[in-house]
């Protein structure tokens, strides 16, 4: 019985890493799809590039990283989300404060 | 419900109950663990400052001069597959009928690293070639950052990876080095994620608005 639960465990093991594999070669391959495709107006391409990525990141660390919503894995997602918290308070403010201040003052960086 | 569920305590694949595995090394993980959260706000922060910098390229090249899309999706592809072989090797560590297969999983992840840091190095050198230099601009500055960090941290990641397959050919696998060596995989896994970031955020996005 127990020489069976192992092997089963080896197997999900296993199962995990090659379908984690499997959906990032798919969601990498369909984001160079789209922006090399042009086939979306620059606003679509960018939410379609963001949903894509965010996928992305979700399928790492469901299957590599082995973050699910099981009670054991708990304290790392509250950490992850946390620190995501942090990030995005921070990030969202920062380009918020500086893309304004570059709007107001009109400012062209390009030349 | 087996022992090794209950024992659970960090991200990654956790060896089970009854390998001689010691919860000082579950807590070791977890901090690990901790220290990549903050090495994801320094990512962050270097993202937001690049976001920033879209768009102020001084006159200088921008990315649609610059960029090589076919170097970034080999460079995409070799990352993304060596974050698996990193997986299959704590999968060959945690189970004792693959363990033969921990060392060469271990090279493999070592030569799709070493392949991708030449690739990301020859584009920086076509880049700078092309008059892309850190200095031209605030642009240019913000991506050698945030890239070349990520970069550097690949580089750091093969190089610790050598240190562990030295002491795995002396001390072979007892548990301080396994303990490492999924210390290792965190690494490296988290790089992957910071990569998703790269390649959608500073090289499309900048294609998008540069």
């Amino acid at each position: 019985m127990d020489k069976l639960d192992k092997h089963e465990k080896q197997d999900s093991d296993l199962r995990s890493y090659l379908w984690g594999f499997v959906f990032s070669v798919v969601l990498s391959a369909a984001a160079f799809f789209v922006i090399l495709g042009e086939s979306f107006g620059r606003e679509t391409t960018m939410v379609v590039l963001g949903c894509l990525g965010m996928l992305q990141v979700f399928v790492q660390l469901r299957y590599f990283l082995h973050i699910d919503g099981r009670r054991e894995s708990q304290e790392d997602l509250y950490l992850i989300l946390f620190s995501v918290l942090v990030l995005l308070i921070m990030v969202i403010g920062t380009v918020w404060v500086l893309g304004d201040l570059a709007g107001r003052m009109g400012m062209d960086m390009s030349r | 419900m087996d022992n090794g569920t209950k024992l659970k305590r960090h991200p990654g694949l956790n060896l089970i109950h009854g390998h001689g595995y010691e919860a000082k090394n579950e807590t070791a993980l977890f901090g690990f663990w901790v220290f990549m959260m903050s090495d994801l706000i320094l990512f962050g922060l270097l993202f937001a400052v690049y976001i920033t910098m879209i768009g102020v390229t001084a006159g200088g090249p921008g990315p649609k001069e610059l960029f090589d899309f076919t170097s970034l999706g080999i460079q995409t592809a070799l990352l993304l597959t060596s974050s698996m072989t990193i997986g299959m090797a704590t999968f060959a560590l945690k189970h004792p009928r693959c363990h033969w297969q921990l060392v060469p999983w271990l090279l493999v992840t070592l030569a799709l690293g070493g392949g991708f840091l030449y690739f990301e190095v020859t584009d920086f050198m076509n880049m700078a070639a092309a008059g892309g230099v850190p200095s031209r601009s605030g642009y240019l500055s913000a991506f050698y950052a945030l890239v070349g960090l990520h970069g550097f941290h690949v580089a750091a990641g093969s190089v610790w990876m050598i240190v562990l397959l030295i002491q795995l050919a002396v001390f072979g696998s007892v548990n301080i080095v396994k303990s490492r060596l999924l210390r290792l995989a965190l690494l490296w896994h988290f790089l992957d994620v910071i990569w998703i970031g790269i390649f959608n955020i500073v090289f499309f996005y900048g294609w998008l608005y540069g």
